[in-house]
């Protein structure tokens, strides 16, 4: 909605001729909400407000439903997301090893709480059931890279690769 | 039409072959409870209440989206049917909160009747976690209560169904899925009308009218304060049913003597102002057709439509009549010509007026309507809200004697009691603007082909020697679809009649509960009965609107009308 009125001198037609050029690929196709929410997280890392009820007056889909679509996928996210992903595995295997133990050292060494983003957008906490690597509990992602066998003293330097 | 023979509790019912087990079921008397299930809405399926046994199935099927199939064998009323539906509610209340003794919708609300029927005396599963949210209350027609939300989906349903306005929907996942606005805004920061049809649904107090009994009380207990009343015309065939009086009957007599024993110092009427309203609303419509004005010209009397309209079809806004809907004019004349004629200052005077909506509330507080120097109206209380505060009073409201309105704004005609159902504001409208038009006292009064229960009806009359074609609409979905085909030039219609709630007002939200199609048409009718009971049915004709006018307010749309009487409109930004 609000892109509409933004003024033709800064970034946001750009944005605006992004939106368009992603949905101009779906028009006329149904089920076509779901890609298209993906490409624009893609573009942006998160869901922003304005753009999804630039969505919904496009699509012509209430904007409630987007949100209930949005709120029930894991996979996409109303916030700013950080440039690096920590998945802390609170999986069986983990938790019996001391998983819970290393959240909350990483809640408490960034300030925030699992599914919250730092406010230099540097890390988003996010806990994940398993990842499949039992053997090496209690273990972490950060983004591509799986750390294992994990206590609370090597957290800071693990964490201190991730810029 | 295909039929086909199937056996409930060994009883053979005969049922549609496109019909679930339930309608198949009800049909033939036999009951099967439900929270989910709406009648006028689609089928959700999710609450499990209405299981049952069906021959064929593995399991235990939702009796409300299953079909029938010739031979079917289905037992509603097993050991295990009767476990299961208990292991429903049971699971609904361990994470619903206790408070039924102290709640708004007690002894009104469905979930606690069915924990009642199904014998439910313990909830194996209280002590676990439950969902805490926090209460929308913003805006000044609903409130919404996320703990005590049951998820049956009934609220979504109406508002998409029936209004097409699409407010709600299911957000989150699991255990923390709630009923949610988008973003989770309050309804007042998205494009809700206040319409009421999502509380009229609720099965519990998830949503429910802004209660402002509290402040009615408080100002009849003032005894500095002048309080005045005002009734509008669907509530008497409604109000009844609030207080153990069957559907349809007409209570206007008792409601009045209510009124007074709860101390009002004036009791008004707000058909009064409606035929007040026909007064404005119908020489602006002459004038419109004959110094070439915006047409179609659409009526402004129900507030949860000037709400669509502003939020959806701002540039349509020219087409609303300018003049005010009866609450509004009333308020607008109390604290004036009335205060004047009894000597009261109209800041001693508490306005409140007893309505079928909820969105009523919305339209008094708009900052507009004060043009009597204060707000106009009050205190707005809904059909609902008025029952409450009469049993609370401990009257018995059955033995009341029937009692007459006060004067000088308590007079009413035949046409101003018909605003309360779809086609009436028309139908009056037409009853005075045929005679004003042609010059004389017609005999026809009614005009039965603006009458009816679908949703859009149209019809070209003839007035004087001109057609005049007019259409009725009634529900915001139906109207939406009306604005689309106004917006491209589609109709020929000089005066289109919007109500926002199904069946107008008799249908409004803040009526009581339940209510389906039988309700409404038996509201209606009654309404009808009103009319023709009536010595006087053309608004014109009422004595104390001819006074009105000649002693204090001048001709319709003169300059003291236009100031009191008429109003403007502003596109809302929400969405």
């Amino acid at each position: 909605m609000d892109l509409e009125n933004k003024c033709c001198c800064g970034g946001e037609n750009k944005e605006k001729a992004q939106i368009d050029e992603i949905l101009s690929k779906y028009v006329g196709k149904k089920g076509a909400l779901i890609p298209v929410l993906q490409e624009i997280q893609a573009l942006y890392n998160y869901l922003p407000k304005d753009i999804l009820e630039y969505v919904a007056e496009k699509m012509n889909i209430p904007i409630s439903q987007i949100y209930g679509l949005v709120t029930f996928y894991s996979q996409f996210h109303l916030n700013p997301r950080g440039r690096n992903i920590i998945r802390v595995c609170q999986g069986t295997a983990c938790h019996v090893r001391g998983g819970k133990v290393i959240l909350q050292a990483i809640e408490k060494q960034l300030g925030i709480k699992a599914g919250h983003t730092t406010e230099d957008l540097r890390f988003t906490l996010e806990t994940i059931a398993c990842v499949g690597a039992c053997g090496l509990a209690p273990v972490m992602q950060i983004n591509e890279d799986t750390h294992g066998r994990l206590t609370t003293e090597k957290l800071s330097a693990i964490l201190d690769r991730y810029k | 039409m295909d039929m086909v023979t199937l056996t409930i509790n060994g009883q053979t019912v005969k049922a549609k072959k496109t019909s679930t087990v339930l309608e198949a079921a009800r049909a033939a008397g036999i009951y099967i409870p439900t929270l989910c299930y709406h009648p006028e809405l689609s089928h959700e399926g999710a609450c499990r209440l209405c299981v049952v046994e069906a021959s064929g199935a593995r399991t235990l099927v939702a009796s409300c989206v299953y079909p029938v199939a010739e031979g079917m064998i289905v037992e509603t009323n097993t050991p295990k049917v009767r476990e299961a539906r208990k292991l429903v509610v049971e699971l609904l209340l361990a994470n619903h909160p206790k408070d039924c003794l102290s709640c708004q919708k007690s002894m009104d609300c469905e979930l606690q009747t069915i924990a009642a029927e199904l014998g439910v005396r313990k909830i194996r599963f209280a002590g676990g976690e439950m969902k805490a949210h926090t209460i929308d209350a913003g805006n000044p027609s609903l409130v919404r209560d996320q703990e005590k939300c049951i998820l049956c989906g009934r609220c979504i349903r109406a508002c998409s169904e029936i209004q097409g306005m699409d407010v709600y929907s299911f957000a989150g996942r699991g255990f923390h899925t709630i009923v949610s606005t988008a973003f989770e805004q309050g309804l007042e920061k998205v494009a809700c009308t206040y319409c009421g049809q999502c509380a009229s649904v609720c099965p519990t107090a998830a949503i429910v009218e802004k209660d402002d009994t509290d402040k009615a009380w408080a100002a009849l207990a003032d005894k500095t304060k002048h309080v005045v009343v005002q009734t509008a015309p669907s509530v008497r065939v409604a109000l009844g049913e609030e207080l153990g009086i069957p559907v349809g009957e007409i209570v206007t007599g008792k409601m009045v003597a209510a009124l007074r024993r709860l101390g009002f110092d004036k009791v008004f009427d707000t058909n009064f102002s409606a035929d007040l309203t026909i007064m404005e609303e119908g020489h602006e419509f002459i004038d419109r057709l004959t110094n070439g004005g915006v047409l179609p010209m659409i009526t402004s009397c129900s507030p949860g439509w000037v709400n669509m309209i502003e939020l959806k079809y701002p540039e349509l806004l020219p087409h609303l009549s300018t003049a005010k809907s009866p609450q509004q004019m009333f308020g607008a004349v109390a604290k004036t010509y009335y205060a004047e004629r009894a000597g009261i200052d109209a800041k001693d005077i508490v306005s409140v007026s007893i309505m079928p909506c909820t969105a009523k509330k919305a339209e008094a507080v708009r900052p507009e309507m004060n043009s009597s120097g204060y707000q106009d109206v009050d205190i707005v209380l809904t059909t609902r809200e008025l029952g409450r505060m009469i049993r609370e009073f401990g009257l018995d409201f059955a033995s009341l004697p029937e009692e007459d309105f006060d004067s000088p704004l308590g007079k009413s005609t035949g046409a101003s009691v018909i605003f309360g159902t779809t086609g009436g504001v028309m139908e009056a409208a037409l009853r005075t603007v045929a005679d004003v038009v042609t010059g004389q006292n017609l005999q026809q009064i009614e005009y039965k082909a603006v009458r009816g229960m679908e949703t859009v009806r149209e019809a070209t009359l003839k007035i004087g020697d001109s057609e005049v074609k007019v259409a009725v609409v009634h529900t915001l979905k139906a109207a939406k679809a009306m604005m689309e085909r106004v917006k491209k030039g589609e109709t020929e219609y000089k005066f289109i009649e919007v109500m926002a709630c199904p069946g107008g007002c008799i249908g409004g939200g803040g009526q009581p509960v339940p209510v389906d199609a039988d309700v409404r048409r038996a509201r209606r009718d009654a309404l009808f009965t009103c009319d023709e009971a009536c010595s006087l049915r053309k608004s014109h004709e009422n004595p104390e609107i001819i006074e009105l006018y000649s002693t204090w307010l001048g001709k319709p749309l003169g300059e003291k009308a236009h100031h009191l009487l008429h109003t403007k409109y502003n596109q809302q930004k929400r969405n």
